[in-house]
């Protein structure tokens, strides 16, 4: 059983600002940026690794939040959807892809799922649907299906690489 | 005219109302980590409470010991039934009109039951707690299988109800037996089926299945002791009934009552019932005099908050010979669990499941729906259809072509045969519903044509011969269906929930520089309604929609509605936005009469105001209005601009659609693919096209998961076997088919915009279209009926049976 245990000094950089904190070794990473840092961006669908809601980058890779303890974070460089929009404050090209290509219903995976095509996108800057696809399995959709979310990608890789989207024909 | 003037494309194109793909106003905060969902809400000295919860499925509670939990550090208090029964809250009443049990009173009946609730500074500490509640089992028997339910040995489950012969809907025939529902006329339907030349029964199996929509059931609940005012955010689908239902059970005067949906990570049906977790957290917040969250997590989410489906329909149809249906016979055995706790219009027991008769023209129909109570979660809800409308449509769906395939048709052929033709409506159904409107040979025709319907037909055949020739090992469905919904609850004459009238409403204030606040009863859980509403108002009276804000989910300032569930919002607050914003126009009308010297009558509308007719260039625009109504109205009439409509829908509305699945399975391994999935869909008036695509894309996905493999199953003790996203088939991205979607539009003859509902069609009509095809894929080999969901091991399972695999 967990019980409850001298709290730990921790710091990190996130969305590019030094932050620290105090908390438990049990507590769980997706916990401190939530609670402790108020970045309610990112969410949790099911504390298992399955759904993707709780997806940050870290250190230039996806990881699922809710299964990474905040003590393990300690000294790493953490992007979370508040820190995705253009440094101007405007939409970036995939937030801005999802409103036109309705890549999002509820809006509840869409943070993990943004955040997730976002690294995607600097893995392989031109992915295929397939890639796209495969490139998102961990994160889930309740709502849309993933057909538009599979076009917002493709419209946002499209306007990164200067090249003219092409909707998929029905 | 200048060239600055707007032509009139522009200004029409400028409202971007009815019709406009237009982009969603909530994207601009969800895509930024903006949106506010329960889990965001911080209150000053907030507590979290979570429960301690049953690991059988049937015993008896001998003790529950929380003093080593209460020593815990940080655990201020431990709820039990015994502290609930202080305030006569123990038990409370379901949607149903059953009761539940908030914790275990001297029981538990299904596994994961709530016995105890722990509240504590935060969520670690409140688990700390809840290992440390001590609680003494003797396990009972349980009764899991709801075909023995009622056999004269079964165990006792209810002993709250021991002596009660008459539930909510009727006389019990067993002591596990809620209600027996019926509809439609025996004596003809018997005699329909003596006379028939053809006959079919099959017993189809609806599994048990969730929602899970992706944020879980949660709740934050704060007492002012001083105020004596209770505040509740919570995931509500209809946040005004939880006003009233809290108001009637705990006694706290409606006003003092503030309940807050706030944005709601999906719903599907999940968010409509009232479960323990909010009760427990408002009572704790009573208790300790702080506020207190509730979260639940995803294994609570599947195996506690309503489930959906567990119907299994024995259905019969009689029939000519040359496939004209004369009757359908149903009776469903439905598993409704512990307590009966679904989610439907009052006097509905079963739902719309008298919708069974689909869209054919039975001359008569009988059903007969037994509810029975199992040791499983309770529930019953409607999972993105309206109530029980999917279990309806996959029933009848499915035995139509089972008749095709007794009569040797093709299953498009029959259903053509049998179709209620467009000039039969308003037609009256044999068991009793009135469908406003319809065209189902155009749009099955449409999806025949679009899809080459013949030519899959012909690929088929050839493929069929080279299977039996040994040349290949894969087997091809097509998944034929055509579903009716019955959306749009409801008639106050025969809807209602606890009593309250199932009307929506809708409240439009215009501030004087031409924008404005529309307030709804509705409550999105991401259908777009801060997107769509303002479509509306926008044609309606010529604001440009991005310049009307719409705000939902706040008892303290929206107008009383009923929700969002059961793709009502469009039907019934659809029309009351509408209402209201035609109540401000014909005040505009007047304001602009007065102003341009002229009688109302010689007025006409022309996108965004007034003109005179024949007089083109003497107009007044409703921008210009809105300052005159509030600063220099017409002599005796009141100053302002706003309305509100409160709207009572004459009929129900019936979306209908035509849908096609090609399929392709390897029967030595069971795999399947969907090749190609087409589906047309008939919502009448459409809104926004862009919000109906995503919405039948979404929809699809949920049947592809619900037909291919979604399932809460239990084991022969209780045991909850899919508790978790391990087990519990939620598509991935890879998994998921590409959607084709196609439209015909056949307004609502009685609706003001002509508009339907669409949301939950895909989900009705997709279940059956992938469910035919896997059934059509195996018919050759001498299959009837392979029941769902249709996975990859069934698959096996089935070609094992059939004899074609080792
Ligand atoms: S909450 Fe982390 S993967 Fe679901
Ligand atoms: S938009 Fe609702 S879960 Fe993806």
């Amino acid at each position: 059983m967990a019980t409850q245990a001298k709290k730990t000094q921790v710091s990190m950089k996130v969305n590019g600002v030094e932050v620290d904190g105090l908390v438990e070794p049990r507590t769980l990473l997706v916990h401190f940026i939530r609670e402790n840092l108020q970045l309610t961006g990112t969410h949790i669908g099911c504390e298992t690794t399955h759904c993707g809601a709780c997806t940050v980058d870290i250190d230039g890779l996806s990881v699922k939040s809710c299964t990474m303890f905040a003590v393990q974070a300690d000294g790493s460089e953490i992007t979370t959807i508040e820190g995705i929009a253009n440094a101007d404050g405007t939409l970036s090209a995939l937030q801005e892809g999802f409103r036109q290509m309705h890549g999002l219903q509820c809006g509840f995976c869409t943070p993990g799922m943004i955040t997730r095509a976002h690294r995607l996108l600097q893995e392989n800057p031109d992915p295929t649907e397939e890639e796209i696809r495969f490139g998102i399995a961990g994160n889930l959709c309740r709502c849309t299906g993933y057909q538009n979310i599979v076009r917002a990608i493709q419209y946002a890789a499209a306007k990164i690489n200067g090249t003219e989207f092409q909707e998929a024909a029905e | 005219m200048n060239d600055m003037t707007p032509t009139r494309e522009q200004r029409e194109a400028k409202l971007e109302g009815m019709g406009c793909k237009r982009k969603r106003v909530e994207d601009i905060r969800f895509t930024q980590g903006r949106g506010q969902y329960v889990d965001d809400v911080k209150l000053p000295g907030m507590l979290h409470g979570d429960f301690v919860r049953s690991p059988y499925a049937h015993a008896r509670v001998k003790s529950i010991n929380t003093e080593k939990a209460l020593k815990v550090p940080g655990v201020l208090a431990v709820i039990t039934a015994e502290t609930l029964k202080t305030v006569n809250l123990a038990w409370m009443p379901t949607l149903a009109g059953d009761v539940q049990m908030v914790l275990a009173d001297g029981k538990v009946l299904f596994q994961n039951q709530e016995v105890a609730f722990v509240v504590a500074t935060d969520r670690y500490t409140a688990d700390d707690g809840i290992n440390a509640v001590e609680v003494e089992y003797e396990q009972l028997e349980p009764q899991i299988d709801p075909f023995t339910a009622m056999d004269p040995g079964a165990p006792v489950l209810r002993e709250d109800l021991t002596g009660k012969n008459t539930g909510a809907h009727g006389p019990r025939k067993h002591h596990n037996h809620i209600f027996e529902w019926t509809v439609g006329d025996k004596d003809l339907t018997d005699a329909a089926f003596r006379k028939a030349d053809v006959t079919i029964k099959e017993m189809i199996s609806y599994h048990r299945t969730h929602p899970s929509p992706l944020e879980t059931c949660q709740s934050l609940c704060s007492f002012d002791k001083i105020k004596g005012e209770l505040t509740i955010y919570g995931t509500f689908q209809a946040p005004h009934v939880v006003r009233t239902v809290v108001a009637l059970i705990a006694k706290i005067p409606e006003h003092k009552i503030h309940v807050i949906a706030p944005d709601i990570g999906g719903g599907f049906g999940n968010k409509v019932g009232v479960y323990p977790g909010y009760v427990c957290s408002a009572v704790a917040s009573i208790v300790t005099g702080k506020p207190v969250k509730w979260v639940e997590d995803r294994i609570e989410n599947l195996t506690s908050t309503s489930f959906a489906r567990d119907y299994h329909m024995t259905t019969e149809i009689a029939a000519t010979k040359e496939g004209k249906v004369t009757g359908l016979r149903v009776h469903v055995l439905a598993d409704h669990g512990a307590f009966d706790a679904c989610a439907d219009p009052s006097k509905w027991p079963a739902g719309f499941m008298n919708i069974v008769t689909g869209s054919y023209d039975f001359p008569v129909a009988h059903l007969a729906v037994d509810g029975v109570y199992t040791n499983k979660a309770p529930g019953g809800v409607a999972y993105r259809c309206s109530f029980r409308v999917t279990e309806a449509a996959y029933c009848i769906e499915r035995a139509m072509d089972i008749l095709a395939q007794k009569l040797g048709m093709d299953p498009a052929e029959l259903r053509l045969k049998n179709f209620i033709k467009a000039e039969q409506f308003p037609y009256q159904s044999a068991l009793g519903w009135e469908y406003d409107s319809g065209d189902y040979h155009t749009a099955m025709k449409q999806m025949m044509e679009k899809v080459d319907y013949a030519g899959l037909r012909k690929e088929q055949a050839e493929k069929r011969e080279a299977f039996r020739r040994g040349e290949t090992r894969e087997i091809m469905g097509l998944g034929v269906s055509f579903f009716t919904e019955i959306v749009g609850a409801g008639p106050s004459k025969n809807c209602d929930i606890l009593g309250i009238a199932m009307f929506d409403s809708c409240e439009i204030r215009l501030h004087p520089t031409g924008s404005g606040v529309a307030r709804v009863g509705t409550k999105s859980q991401g259908q777009g309604h801060e997107t769509t509403w303002a479509q509306i108002i926008a044609t309606e009276i010529g604001i440009p929609a991005d310049d009307i804000t719409v705000e939902e989910g706040n008892t303290d300032t929206a107008p009383y509605g009923l929700g969002t569930y059961g793709s009502r919002s469009t039907p019934v607050a659809g029309a009351a936005i509408a209402m209201a914003a035609r109540k401000i126009k014909a005040k505009a009308q007047m304001i602009a009469a007065y102003k341009l010297e002229v009688h109302e009558d010689d007025l006409e509308w022309d996108i965004d105001g007034f003109r005179v007719k024949g007089l083109p260039e003497k107009v007044l625009g409703m921008k210009d209005i809105c300052w005159i109504a509030y600063n220099a109205p017409p002599p005796g009439m009141e100053p302002g601009l706003e309305a509100v409509s409160y709207y009572d829908p004459p009929n129900m509305t019936y979306p209908f659609g035509a849908y096609l699945c090609v399929m392709d399975i390897d029967v030595d391994t069971g795999v399947y693919k969907v090749r190609r999935f087409y589906a047309l869909d008939d919502c009448g008036t459409r809104i926004n096209p862009m919000i109906i695509e995503g919405q039948v894309h979404g929809g699809l996905t949920e049947a592809f998961a619900i037909a291919m493999g979604q399932e809460i199953r239990y084991d022969d003790t209780g045991n909850v076997m899919s508790g978790s996203f391990v087990d519990f088939f939620i598509p991935t991205a890879v998994e998921t088919p590409k959607w084709e979607t196609d439209f015909t539009v056949t307004p609502s003859p009685h609706h003001p915009i002509g508009a339907k509902g669409v949301g939950e069609s895909p989900n009705v009509g997709g279940v059956p279209c992938f469910s035919n095809a896997v059934n059509d894929a195996f018919s050759f080999l001498g299959s009837t009926h392979i029941q769902m969901p249709h996975d990859y091991w069934r698959n096996w399972q089935a070609a094992k049976a059939l004899g074609v695999v080792g």
